[in-house]
């Protein structure tokens, strides 16, 4: 047997041994090290632990920052915090809760919100922290609560910051607001690890802006170390680490501009977002009716939240970011871009618009908002007369596959990444999206119909966007393909250091479209608003030049050969208003898009309040008379089919 | 007749246990008995259970010191693939807390498979080198460097750095005793110096946050630092006495995290105070100078490296208890050896207590 090569056992032996008192030598150290740590901490170091541990004991104090402000372009202050007394109830501390709340309730006014309030925030509390009873008491009151406030453990009354939104409804679909920290919320604050810095805080941001910028807004938590004695009490302060107030938001927006969209909306529903095409800052963003955001920062009683959520107008809804609606004759310039990308139409071919457009072999007939037609025309006089019958052909003739991947270049059918949460999608119809939302309904209901493309050619049928949507595809097109990405905070300051952060600066990409296509479709826009066009009462007067479209979207589809008569139909089948428009045309500066909900044909509702609001913004003229545009009819003139829109 | 009996008994079970061993064990578990009772705020339930399962453990000590080490040699290979495939299945049908995924669950309970890699590997290694011991060879080393690595990175995966590294520091030491040059030791330490601005990047944040914290615990006092600094003003104001038992302050009015377990050594060291700390280091070192020292008379080649290994794994484990809780060493999970309260930890260390005895009865 072959045997390797014996070993020199002793010289192994004596090496192990050497290793073993190495081994040895280097535990030994190491306790010593130990030792000498011990030393340390409990000889000289002994005197100052026993400070901090004995009679008195450190305890850290969270100090809160102050939450950033929310300004618009021009500094005008949108979200601010203002100190005032709050009557705080620790359920834990108090003995008989219903006995206290009927005593103070001689010395404080509560009504009996506050009181629904209070036990829907007691149900979600675990009892150990403060609860507001009352908020934003009187002087007097808190006065009257803290001389008698002794007879109460567990009653207290503290200054605390509160949020306010001066314009109220105004802003209350783009700022959001603040709420109190709830469960949902501290367990997102724990996986983000961020519940140090949330010591001490009270409101977080719950929707909007106040939630998509809540770390900016928000700042870092201070802290004082306080020597307190056996019994918690706060003796002195050893060092204070001053907290970091949030930084300001300073937002695209000019409130100014917004303000008087809301004052052009009146009472309407609807939603207006105007966009400033150069940087793709938001300048107005409107959403018809709003809420009071200041019912939620305390929590909202149930019945309160019931009413809201349960109105028929529904003001909770964000119909600017999250409503969406067929376009109308607004989709007009941006399918006409398909067509000419496409070659399916040249810029000088003329093309008859009659009456009605039958499919071939079939006798649905299609029609046309003008009974007898609007004769020979090319696209750009087919936009500015809004002709169905043209684009019903257009659209025939190109098909829904080219259709889509154009249109959808100028983001209609996709999120525009707005910096506020849950935007919706809206639907850029194709035949894999057919066949995808109808496949439960079986292979024939996902097949893509040859009638399907014919109504999608003026933006009813299957195409859903949002008003956010089709003001970006606006600014779009009005940019000649210059694409940028909407955003309501155009800088962020930091508070400490006055340094401020530009966002989203610079163009995303440039569509690779013709740049004379653009500028034959924008001559089409432009002639909308001139003698002849579909807008022209609108177009009127005009000191600078604007381009748009006007459209109405049907809510209910009418029968085969019946008459859409708006005055016998229900308020809420009526056709939404729809008006998209930028100005000035060459260099654009504002663009827009409105829809006023159940308003009727485009140029009736949402038309003006677009030209009001570009005389404002271009040329500084107020409207003389705010509520003008109520006077123009809503109903179509009775002498024809449908509205020209 | 009857005491003759009783004698009898008990020389069958004396018989394998190292006296030296039991002596400095036993003193070791009455401290920890009157720790234990005043963190717990003097209640006797964690005292009974702390009783029942060190009952459990030294029956399998005895057993073990009772059993031949070349018996339980052979069991080494499939004790290591056994860990290995629990390792794996802790990998993928492990059960997570707090986003860890170190256990398995077995029925009524759950076991953690990395503790048992902790005596399963350095068994494996010892049992390798034995088998080699007349031609061992510099690629030995590698294949022991790879036997290591494997469940050591699978357990750095769950993520469980503080067992990870018990596990290939037991596997270190066997390589050490079986000869591993020292230019390679040395080399390597360098190396992991120099590794560490690549490595700093791959630690989760939690473990770079507490590494962070070391260095200045004031950086995070609400967080990550808060431990620390509450164990180290237990820990200084209990001075060169201490404050007595049952009379830490700290202790009582909740200010220690984890007080029985991973942090009973800032209670014991508030209440008996830095002579209560030698006393405790002191015991430590007899312990593991009667390692040692068994090591050093041990027989056979598996006897020395197993020795070895078992001795200076159970120094790691005071010292950096010790040290973390005095806020020299990051927090890392890692009990006070034969004091803290939990059971898995404790069988562990009584199973290497058992090989330990078990080798100190091997003759030449």
């Amino acid at each position: 047997m072959h045997r390797p090569q014996l070993k020199n056992l002793q010289a192994e032996e004596s090496q192990f041994q050497l290793r073993l008192l190495a081994a040895y030598m280097f535990m030994v150290l190491m306790f010593i090290v130990l030792i000498a740590r011990f030393v340390w901490l409990q000889v000289f170091q002994h005197e100052h632990y026993s400070t901090l541990a004995q009679s008195n004991r450190i305890s850290l104090v969270p100090i809160l920052p102050n939450r950033g402000l929310i300004v618009d372009r021009n500094g005008v202050v949108l979200a601010q915090n203002y100190s005032a007394y709050t009557l705080e109830l620790t359920p834990s501390k108090i003995d008989n809760l219903e006995k206290t709340i009927t005593e103070l309730s001689a010395l404080v006014d509560i009504a009996p919100r506050d009181l629904k309030r209070f036990r829907k925030l007691l149900d979600e509390s675990k009892g150990f922290e403060a609860i507001p009873l009352k908020v934003k008491l009187t002087d007097e009151e808190a006065a009257r609560v803290a001389a008698n406030g002794w007879r109460y453990p567990g009653v207290e009354v503290k200054a605390r910051l509160f949020r306010d939104y001066p314009y109220k409804e105004m802003t209350s679909h783009v700022l959001g607001y603040i709420g109190r920290i709830n469960q949902q919320d501290k367990d997102r604050l724990e996986d983000e690890e961020k519940t140090t810095n949330y010591r001490g805080t009270t409101y977080i941001g719950k929707t909007g802006l106040e939630a998509v910028y809540e770390d900016d807004l928000h700042g870092s938590v201070g802290f004082e170390e306080m020597e307190t004695d056996s019994g918690g009490r706060a003796i002195r302060s050893l060092k204070r680490t001053p907290p970091v107030n949030g930084n300001t938001l300073k937002l695209a927006l000019d409130i100014r501009l917004q303000e008087m969209a809301d004052k052009l909306f009146g009472e309407r529903r609807g939603a207006l977002v105007a966009i400033d095409p150069s940087t793709g800052g938001v300048l107005a963003f409107l959403s018809k009716p709003g809420f009071d955001p200041s019912l939620f920062i305390d929590g909202i009683d149930n019945q309160t939240w019931a009413g809201l959520n349960g109105d028929w107008q529904k003001p909770l809804v964000n119909r600017a970011l999250r409503g969406v609606y067929p376009p109308g004759s607004t989709f007009k310039p941006f399918i006409s871009m398909a067509a000419l990308e496409s070659g399916v139409i040249g810029k000088t071919d003329i093309r008859p618009a009659p009456g009605s457009f039958y499919l071939p072999g079939s006798s649905h007939e299609f029609r046309d908002s003008k009974k007898a037609g609007n004769g020979m025309v090319n696209l750009s006089r087919a936009i500015t007369v809004s002709s169905d019958t043209f684009f019903y052909r257009l659209a025939w003739e190109m098909g829904i596959d080219r259709i889509h991947p154009v249109v959808g270049q100028f983001g209609l059918g996709s999120r525009t990444g707005i910096d506020l949460d849950g935007e919706a999608t809206g639907v850029l119809p194709s035949k894999q999206w057919k066949a995808k939302r109808f496949a439960k309904w079986g292979a024939q209901a996902g097949k893509w119909l040859p009638g399907d493309v014919v109504s999608i050619g003026i933006g009813q049928g299957y195409n859903a966007y949002t008003p956010l949507q089709m003001a970006n595809a606006t600014a779009i097109m009005a940019n000649e393909g210059v694409v940028f990405k909407p955003h309501l905070v155009q800088e962020i300051v930091d508070t400490h250091t006055g340094k401020t952060r530009r966002v989203e600066a610079q163009p995303q990409r440039v569509l690779p479209f013709a740049k004379d296509n653009f500028a034959y479709i924008k001559q089409g826009m432009a002639g909308v608003l001139a003698p002849g066009g579909t807008a022209a009462r609108i177009g009127a007067g005009l000191s600078y030049s604007m381009a748009g479209k006007t459209g109405t979207a049907q809510v209910v589809s009418i029968a085969q050969g019946q008459k859409y008569n708006a005055a016998a139909l229900a308020e809420q089948k009526r056709d939404h208003s729809w008006f998209i428009a930028f100005a000035p045309v060459d260099k654009p500066r504002i663009a827009v898009a409105v829809i006023v909900e159940n308003a009727g044909w485009g140029a009736a509702t949402a038309g003006p309040i677009a030209r009001a609001l570009f005389d404002f913004y271009l040329t500084g003229k107020v409207p003389g008379d705010m509520g003008q545009f109520k006077t123009i009819p809503q109903e179509a003139p009775s002498t024809d089919a449908a509205p020209p829109d | 007749m009857q005491p003759h009996l009783i004698k009898r008994i008990w020389l069958v079970i004396r018989e394998p246990l190292d006296a030296w061993l039991m002596l400095f064990l036993g003193l070791v578990f009455l401290l920890s008995l009157l720790v234990l009772y005043s963190a717990s705020n003097q209640s006797f339930y964690k005292i009974d259970n702390k009783l029942i399962y060190t009952f459990l453990s030294l029956v399998i000590m005895w057993l073990l010191a009772r059993a031949r080490p070349q018996v339980v040699m052979n069991f080494a290979p499939p004790i290591y693939l056994f860990g290995l495939i629990l390792l794996l299945l802790v990998h993928f049908k492990g059960i997570t807390v707090n986003g860890s995924t170190r256990w398995l669950s077995i029925g009524v309970t759950r076991i953690q498979p990395s503790e048992i890699m902790k005596i399963a590997l350095p068994m494996m290694l010892a049992w390798y080198f034995q088998k080699f011991e007349l031609s061992i060879r510099w690629w030995h080393y590698g294949v022991g460097a790879l036997l290591m690595i494997i469940p050591g990175a699978l357990v750095l995966k769950q993520p469980d750095l503080g067992t990870a590294t018990l596990i290939m520091a037991a596997g270190f030491f066997v390589l050490f005793f079986a000869g591993l040059s020292w230019k390679i030791i040395i080399g390597g330490i360098v190396a992991g110096a120099a590794a560490l601005p690549i490595v700093w990047p791959l630690l989760h944040d939690y473990q770079r946050k507490r590494v962070l914290t070391l260095i200045d615990p004031m950086t995070d006092p609400l967080g990550a630092g808060y431990h620390i600094i509450q164990s180290m003003i237990a820990i200084g104001s209990g001075g060169p006495f201490g404050k007595g038992w049952l009379k830490g302050t700290q202790t009582h009015l909740d200010y220690i995290p984890e007080r029985t377990t991973d942090f009973i050594f800032a209670v014991y060291s508030e209440e008996f105070g830095m002579i209560g700390n030698i006393l405790l280091v002191v015991l430590y070192l007899l312990i593991i100078s009667r390692g040692l020292m068994i090591t050093a008379r041990a027989p056979t080649l598996y006897g020395r490296l197993m020795a070895g290994s078992i001795t200076l794994s159970f120094f790691v484990y005071a010292f950096v208890n010790m040290g973390m809780v005095s806020g020299i060493l990051p927090v890392v999970g890692v009990p006070l050896p034969f004091v803290s309260y939990g059971g898995t930890a404790t069988v562990t260390l009584f199973v290497g207590m058992g090989m330990l005895m078990g080798i100190a009865n091997q003759r030449k």
